[in-house]
């Protein structure tokens, strides 16, 4: 009786825990994107760890974990919002837009990666393949006249599937470091394919349209943010969009009976086709799925950096986007945000260090794989009730 | 198609071949004994060719001018290195993440490999661009019709073949052999058995580095040039050769290797229109393989515990 009544009485500050941690990381953010001095980049690192390890302490850790499982919903919608607010005042300023719309592009690509890693337990290798797939898609599609650029997105996820179907047969077979090794011939595979290929670029690559909504086109800044607004506004607001999209779908899968299947067959497969589960239909849902997502994320990554190569998708690449998968934590969308946002910004902020960014980032996932396995966010245990808490 | 051709693109082959299968080697070693993939694999062979460089480069200054004088030097300070160092990575990073998922041994030997190809990028005295390796070997030839068999690729496939049946008589006919066969069947009744387990491990990583070194002198001698890149591509290629074959087994790498090396030349040979595709070609053959044979060629004996 006692423990119903203290908990009523906490029930608005544990909403309060959530919503500061959001309003500290969106002012950190637009602090740290604008960062341009060394010094700045290196003190706003520090503090950002000293916070980290004071919170830790201090056991703020499970008060905003508990606050987040209470509201979850309003926390996503917070978050969002807190999204917006920074696109809003960073609208003056290229460079910080690209970046953050490339880190929400990278992390909608790991929201696919993760269904496959995370869910179905499954590998793949080629994430960058698959993300070049709608890439060059969007290169290709963006001189058709009578093609709405909002469907090539679409189109985009659609080759990417297709491309993906060819995969089925041996990964559904095989497991393991023989799926690793189909995943990882075919990225190479789509690399040299693309080098040695004239009618795709070559090496050289391709120039991509930009994106045009409704006769809006992306090149044009828009004047509703003031006349100096930069015209990367328009994709972060569309690649935000998509982020939220793909996240919302990503965490409905994973609460449906979908998603329950793909634990069953990551956790164990006899397991799971003894209970009568389709193991092999499953696991191409997951990889398909996975992919589609991969492919529309890579679609407007392309139409936004306007012109791709062979290069951008390699072998490397494809480790960057399982990088942050591993990182967040397998199956937890929110460690895939705060990784994206630490592998994609954390090398261009050190531009400094650039000759070394590439050993930095190396022995830093070295070091985190090393000392916390299941990356920076842990999946937890699925809840079915949003709110519920063990012994309530 | 002329006869000699034929000849060249099968010489060819066989050193492509000899080459992938040494790597492929240490791959499926390092599977045998700890069931782990060391993807850092190909890395280490490029320090090992390093290393052989600057050995090089160091008798050249202190005025060792003897090419097999050289070459004997060479290969003792480069296979010994890299021999320590594979057993290093075994020591510091593979052993203590053995109870890790495969996964995360999978990404942090990656990405050691990654930090070590950084490092010679970044501090081997200009690193970034690529090192004329020297032709040591005697660059003679018969002249057969229209194909000329050169003494070096003689020597250097005759050499590789000769480590590759030097290194299956040590798996299966000493007492080193014995134990790591032993550890790679089961663990734990292998320590029972009063195996050192450790030393068998680093033992296992030491041999397969050795090897992998051996292989990358022998890419530096035969192309005369070496970069920091170079193992990136060779450790795909020895990975894929050594799951083509079936993973934890001598003879799928060394059939993985050679198969491999065929794919990429008949892939050269039959489209002449288009020989770039070779490597499309032969990753394509890869897949299908995959599909065809999910566990390999030669398929490991496996049996799932329920």
């Amino acid at each position: 009786m006692t423990d119903i009544t203290l908990d009523t009485a906490r029930a608005p500050r544990r909403w309060l825990a959530g919503a500061l941690l959001i309003a500290a990381t969106a002012v950190f953010g637009c602090a740290f994107l604008l960062a341009e001095e060394t010094w700045e980049v290196l003190g706003l690192l520090a503090l950002a760890g000293a916070a980290t390890l004071a919170g830790w302490k201090l056991g703020l850790g499970t008060r905003i974990t508990e606050s987040w499982t209470a509201h979850e919903t309003t926390m996503n919608r917070l978050a969002l919002a807190a999204l917006l607010a920074v696109i809003l005042t960073l609208s003056g300023h290229h460079f910080p837009l690209l970046m953050l719309s490339t880190m929400l592009l990278y992390f909608t690509a790991s929201l696919g990666l993760n269904i496959q890693f995370g869910y179905a337990g499954m590998v793949n290798f080629a994430g960058a393949a698959f993300f070049g797939a709608g890439a060059y898609t969007a290169a290709v599609l963006g001189n058709v006249e009578w093609l709405p650029p909002l469907l090539t997105l679409l189109v985009g996820g659609l080759v990417s599937l297709l491309l993906s179907l060819v995969l089925v047969v041996p990964i559904v077979r095989t497991t393991g470091h023989y799926a690793a090794v189909v995943t990882i011939a075919f990225g190479v595979l789509f690399r040299t394919f693309l080098e040695v290929n004239e009618v795709l670029g070559g090496p050289q690559g391709l120039m991509v349209n930009p994106m045009s909504l409704f006769g809006w086109s992306f090149y044009d800044a828009p004047t509703v943010f003031g006349p100096d607004a930069s015209f990367y506004v328009n994709y972060a607001l569309l690649a935000t969009a998509l982020a939220a999209l793909v996240f919302t779908l990503v965490r409905r899968l994973e609460r449906s009976w979908l998603g329950l299947h793909m634990d069953a067959v990551r956790l164990d497969e006899t397991a799971a086709a003894c209970f009568g589960i389709p193991v092999r239909r499953t696991k191409i849902t997951a990889f398909l799925a996975g992919n589609l997502i991969l492919g529309v994320a890579g679609a407007l990554y392309g139409m936004m950096i306007s012109f791709i190569a062979p290069a951008s998708f390699t072998f490397a690449d494809s480790l960057l986007m399982v990088s942050i998968v591993l990182l967040g934590g397998m199956g937890s969308p929110w460690g895939g945000a705060v990784a994206a946002a630490i592998v994609v910004l954390l090398p261009e902020k050190l531009q400094i260090l650039q000759e070394y960014r590439f050993l930095l980032f190396s022995v830093l996932v070295i070091l985190t794989l090393l000392f916390r396995p299941d990356g920076l966010l842990p999946r937890r245990v699925r809840s079915f009730i949003p709110g519920w808490r063990a012994g309530q | 198609m002329d006869l000699g051709l034929i000849a060249q693109y099968l010489a060819n082959g066989i050193m492509l071949g000899t080459m992938y299968a040494l790597v492929a080697v240490g791959f499926t070693l390092f599977f045998g004994v700890l069931d782990v993939i060391k993807f850092s694999h190909g890395d280490v062979l490029m320090l090992g060719t390093f290393t052989g460089f600057t050995v090089w480069l160091g008798l050249e200054a202190i005025g060792v001018t003897n090419p097999w004088l050289q070459l004997g030097g060479i290969l003792l300070v480069s296979l010994g290195g890299t021999a320590l160092i594979g057993a290093a990575i075994a020591k510091w990073v593979v052993l203590p993440l053995k109870k890790a998922p495969g996964l995360n041994i999978l990404l942090i030997t990656l990405m050691l490999g990654t930090a070590i190809r950084e490092c010679v990028r970044l501090f081997y005295p200009n690193g970034s661009n690529p090192k004329a390796f020297p032709a040591l070997l005697p660059s003679a030839s018969v002249d057969l019709g229209s194909f000329a068999l050169r003494a070096d690729s003689v020597i250097l496939v005759v050499a590789g073949l000769g480590l590759i049946a030097a290194l299956n008589l040590v798996i299966n006919r000493t007492r080193l052999g014995l134990a790591i066969r032993a550890v790679a069947q089961d663990e734990e009744t292998a320590r029972i058995m009063g195996i050192n387990y450790t030393l068998v491990v680093l033992a296992t990583f030491a041999i397969g580095s050795g090897v992998a070194a051996f292989a990358g002198v022998m890419n530096g001698l035969y192309y005369n040039e070496i970069n920091f890149g170079m193992g990136l591509l060779l450790g795909l290629i020895g990975f894929s050769a050594a799951i083509i074959g079936g993973l934890g087994n001598l003879y799928g790498a060394i059939l993985g290797g050679f198969l491999f090396a065929g794919l990429q030349v008949i892939g050269t040979a039959l489209l002449p229109f288009a020989s770039a595709y070779k490597d499309v070609f032969a990753f394509a053959a890869v897949i299908a393989i995959m599909a065809w044979k999910p566990t390999g060629l030669i398929p490991e004996r496996t049996s799932d515990r329920v």
